[in-house]
């Protein structure tokens, strides 16, 4: 149990001090936080952050291999140092994100599974690592990632730049795959959890029920790793393990109607301890809307400010790893009861549908609202269409209050069949509180029938467009990274203070493509042999059989006479 | 003389004791170490795919969560699902799979890995594992790592006919390709002993043209006879499990890692009455007698323990990494963050150089024609006046 382990661990620290030897162990810690955000529309919003950093160089040649873990998963660190990896960042979610009714998330995600990684500029075969990359990841995390490949990987050439540092942004060495089709279950969070330092049994992750995290709107659970700043001055690296679990519980399904969550309500458990390998273990409410919307309970007197994506909102913290916070029952649960409505703006918001009829052409229209009143900012648009859905990038149009908008930058390379997808990336300028529309005409093409999946008449996926952009922000964002930050606010590093950086998934799109007849080849079997046997064997044996005359036997008594004729010498009987 | 009597008397216990404790031995210690295996390994696998098949998937989890509850780790078992049922979008309560009717039971758990699912399951990879035969970066997760001493349980359940098992409605599985798999494993030595069982229509016919050594088989119905399922839950609107591996769970349930039980009571599973199909079973490949092999042999996981009282020296402790040299010494230059948006470098970026490649067949084919035309015409004297 678990007293039992922070006493040995006790031990073994107080045993490294005492000898006062020469080794000072890799500094490596761990912090955990919860984010609450209860959302206008009666919905709650609860993101789970997990970060382990680690001041220790998986790719620096001189130095011996890595060979003790402690806090930091040994899966993930051997991966790291074999496929020389510069930043992973894996999603797997389960539900859309509705921007208009929930706002921004935290950390975005697709549909399905993403995986986007830069790799060492040290690798000299790139597809080779992304392949058994891909491999690996996929029996860490059962999930079929193996189905990665060229077909469906993109090298991006100006989206996802890194989030930790690094000075080469060559994007040969970056490589992109999303599978919307990808199902998320509990499968893939038994792994998950056995990758954090307490596992499931104490600290957050304890809330981390199955039953309940997959009867939710929305469940989106990542692993993020990159090198960052160890401190002010940023002149060595430490490696950042992010694991972040962002769910939306709708009031209508998980909440019976009623709009009022606690966390007993939501997760079916209650916190009672902080996992002891903690450094820090936080529980963050967001109480901007505190006296309008709803009231929350136990009140606490530590509140904390942060400008998350553009504003300024002010927070409640229960510390963990205070005794008090449990109060007397040894157990921490919060109420939040919603008093009104409210309607929510965001200021970046897109769509994509799929536009025509029939199953031989079609249109893919994305579509883009700039929210702001006055502002026009530029975004980045990135598509990544199958090779089966044959793009005819000369009706490409891009259109902003109906007049034409011509991109800034293009880059288009075309798929190749059964080879390579199409990738599009545009660059944008959107007017202010406008719609922009971009639409792209397809044709379908047909499959070899041995490449339709075995249900084909549910349709094929095409992944979600990404569409990154600086959105201007109404308050004053820090551009220093290293100081001491609740986690949710720190994760994409702000380089001015006037605006933010956004990411927003579209919709995956769900294609129908024409679908043969799979038992035509037993038909067609079928008929030709009846065809040949019948036709072919008659017409045979008209041709090659002869005739003969077949005399009927005479009866008995013509016979007995003829025999007796014979006998005589008289001629016979006809 | 009493002496003498003593003595004889002395001698009759004790020899008694002996024989007495020569028999113990025989009989519990004897038979731990007859069985000739030291692991465990089960290959689950659910072959049917949509949300009608609810059962099969239901099946397997029940055989997956049995196994797991009686000692083989995750490790040792490959679990293939076809499709996923749990967190299915018509499932009424995500992230479960039941077996018993009014959800009493919930065979999905909340600590399961599933090595294969979706489109993974088809029947190459199927045969793949079992013989090993996969490519380099396939996951250990993934691969069935068994060697000479290994049991292993498979466990296969679907739609199937005589003489065939249906893989996710596109393909199917012989029941010679399956024995001839069986054969290869056994021949590189990949097996000690395997349970196989399988419950679909005409199950028995998959085990028909078994020829390898050491093979058990129990199927769920005859050849001609159809499995059927076992009870609908009308909150979730579809069969829950079938009849076979209901009772089959329900025998497992009472079984517990030190049980005695023999395979002889597991034939006995779901006679007639309860079945409706009649299980069948066939052991004459099968060396031991199916009497004197424990279900735990198969279901459970072996872990000898070796007791000593010899003191192990632990090895030096982790070597120091390499300090970092003082911030006077040598200038080092501070990192940065990449900018996310570079609007005006994405604006300006040249186009990528792209690597050159020699012309493609095609066109090479078109130029060589061209000039083989050309100088058919001109002929060759005429070169000068070009070059």
């Amino acid at each position: 149990n678990i007293n039992d382990d922070t006493l040995i661990l006790l031990f073994i620290l107080l045993d490294g001090t005492k000898n006062g030897e020469t080794f000072a162990p890799a500094k490596d810690q761990f912090q955990e936080e919860l984010v609450i955000r209860p959302l206008h529309s009666g919905d709650i919003y609860a993101s789970f952050q997990f970060r382990t950093l680690w001041d220790t160089d998986f790719l620096q040649e001189g130095q011996k291999k890595v060979s003790h873990y402690r806090l930091f998963p040994k899966s993930l660190g051997q991966v790291l140092s074999k496929f020389s990896v510069q930043e992973l960042h894996i999603s797997f979610t389960q539900g859309f994100w509705r921007t208009m009714q929930w706002g921004q998330p935290f950390i975005p995600s697709p549909p399905g599974a993403e995986l986007w990684v830069w790799f060492h500029d040290t690798v000299s075969d790139v597809d080779g690592n992304w392949k058994e990359l891909t491999n690996v990841l996929s029996g860490i995390f059962c999930a079929s990632l193996n189905f990665i490949d060229m077909t469906n990987t993109v090298q991006p050439s100006a989206s996802f730049k890194p989030l930790g540092l690094g000075n080469a942004t060559d994007h040969r060495f970056l490589r992109y795959a999303t599978l919307p089709r990808e199902i998320v279950c509990t499968e893939n969070l038994t792994p998950w959890k056995k990758l954090l330092p307490c596992g499931s049994k104490a600290g957050l992750a304890v809330l981390m029920k199955s039953e309940k995290l997959f009867h939710s709107s929305f469940h989106s659970q990542a692993v993020h790793i990159r090198p960052i700043c160890q401190d002010e001055q940023c002149t060595s690296k430490a490696w950042e393990l992010r694991q972040t679990l962002n769910v939306v519980f709708d009031h209508y399904t998980s909440g019976q109607g009623k709009k009022e969550w606690s966390l007993f309500k939501m997760f079916s458990r209650t916190l009672t301890e902080a996992c002891p390998l903690a450094s820090s273990s936080k529980v963050y409410v967001d109480i901007t809307d505190n006296p309008e919307l709803f009231e929350l309970s136990p009140a606490t007197p530590l509140l904390s400010q942060a400008v998350v994506l553009g504003d300024r909102r002010t927070y409640s913290v229960y510390d963990l790893t205070r005794a008090e916070t449990f109060g007397q029952l040894r157990s921490f649960n919060l109420l939040l009861r919603w008093k009104g409505d409210n309607m929510l703006r965001p200021l970046l918001h897109a769509e994509r549908y799929v536009a025509g009829f029939g199953l031989q052409t079609g249109e893919i229209h994305t579509v883009i609202y700039n929210n702001h009143p006055y502002r026009a900012f530029p975004v980045l648009l990135m598509d990544s269409v199958p090779w089966y859905l044959q793009l005819y990038i000369h009706t490409l149009t891009v259109t902003s209050k109906s007049r034409d908008n011509k991109p800034s930058y293009i880059h288009y390379q075309p798929a190749k069949d059964r080879h390579r997808p199409h990738l599009l990336e545009m660059l944008i300028q959107l007017p202010p509180h406008s719609m922009t529309e971009v639409t792209v005409q397809f044709e379908r093409a047909l499959l070899k029938w041995t490449e339709y999946t075995p249900d084909p008449n549910h349709g094929f996926y095409v992944g979600s467009s990404v569409v990154s952009a600086l959105v201007p922000s109404m308050v004053a964002m820090s551009t220093n990274f290293t100081q001491d930050q609740p986690l949710f606010s720190s994760f994409v590093p702000v380089k001015e203070e006037s605006s933010y950086f956004v990411r927003v998934y579209t919709e995956p799109l769900l294609v129908n493509l024409p679908t043969p007849d799979f038992s035509m080849p037993y038909n067609v079997i079928c008929l030709t042999c009846t065809v040949v046997a019948v036709g072919y064997g008659s017409f045979y044996n008209l041709l090659t059989r002869t005739f003969q005359v077949d005399e009927p036997s005479p009866p008995l008594a013509k016979r007995l006479a003829n025999f007796i004729r014979r006998i005589r010498g008289v001629p016979l009987l006809a | 003389m009493s002496h003498d009597f003593l003595q004889m008397h002395l001698k009759a216990v004790i020899s008694c004791l002996l024989i007495f404790l020569y028999k113990v031995h025989t009989t519990k210690a004897g038979q731990f170490f007859s069985s000739g295996h030291t692991n465990n390994w089960a290959v689950l696998v659910c072959t049917s795919r949509f949300w009608f098949n609810y059962r099969h998937v239901a099946n397997t989890l029940s055989v997956y969560r049995s196994v797991k509850r009686l000692g083989i780790p995750d490790s040792h078992i490959v679990l293939m699902l076809a499709d996923d049922m749990a967190c299915n979008y018509r499932n009424p309560k995500p992230a479960t799979v039941f077996s018993h009717k009014n959800m009493e039971l919930n065979v999905y758990g909340d600590d399961v890995e599933v090595d294969y699912r979706g489109y993974e399951v088809t029947v190459e990879n199927f045969l793949r594992v079992l013989t090993g035969r996969l490519p380099p970066s396939t996951p250990r997760s993934k691969r069935l790592l068994s060697d000479d001493r290994s049991n292993i349980l498979i466990y296969l359940t679907g739609h199937g006919g005589n003489g065939f098992l249906k893989f996710q409605d596109s393909e199917e599985i012989s029941n010679m390709e399956l024995a001839d798999a069986f054969e290869q494993m056994w021949q590189k030595r990949r097996y000690n002993e395997l349970l196989f069982i399988i419950d679909t229509c005409q199950g028995a016919s998959m085990y028909e043209r078994f020829y390898s050594p050491n093979l058990m088989a129990l199927a769920s119905s005859q050849v001609g006879e159809d499995s059927l399922s076992h009870q609908p839950d009308l909150a979730i609107g579809v069969h829950l499990m079938d009849k076979y591996t209901f009772y089959l769970l329900e025998f497992l349930e009472e079984v517990h890692p030190a049980s005695q039980a023999n395979m002889n009571d597991l034939f006995k599973v779901c006679p007639q009455s309860q079945c409706v199909s009649t299980p069948g079973h066939r052991t004459d490949l099968f060396q031991r007698d199916p009497g004197s092999v424990l279900i735990t042999d198969f279901f459970g996981s072996v872990r000898k323990v070796e007791i000593t009282k010899d003191t192990i020296n632990l090895t030096s402790p982790v070597e120091p990494p390499i300090q970092r040299s003082g911030s006077g010494d040598i200038q080092i230059e501070s990192l940065t963050y990449v900018d996310q948006l570079p609007v005006a470098e994405i604006i300006h970026q040249k186009p990528k150089q792209k690597d050159w490649h020699p012309p493609d067949g095609f066109i090479l084919g078109l130029w060589t024609l061209i000039l083989l035309v050309f100088f058919q015409t001109y002929g060759i004297k005429h070169l000068k006046h070009i070059f």
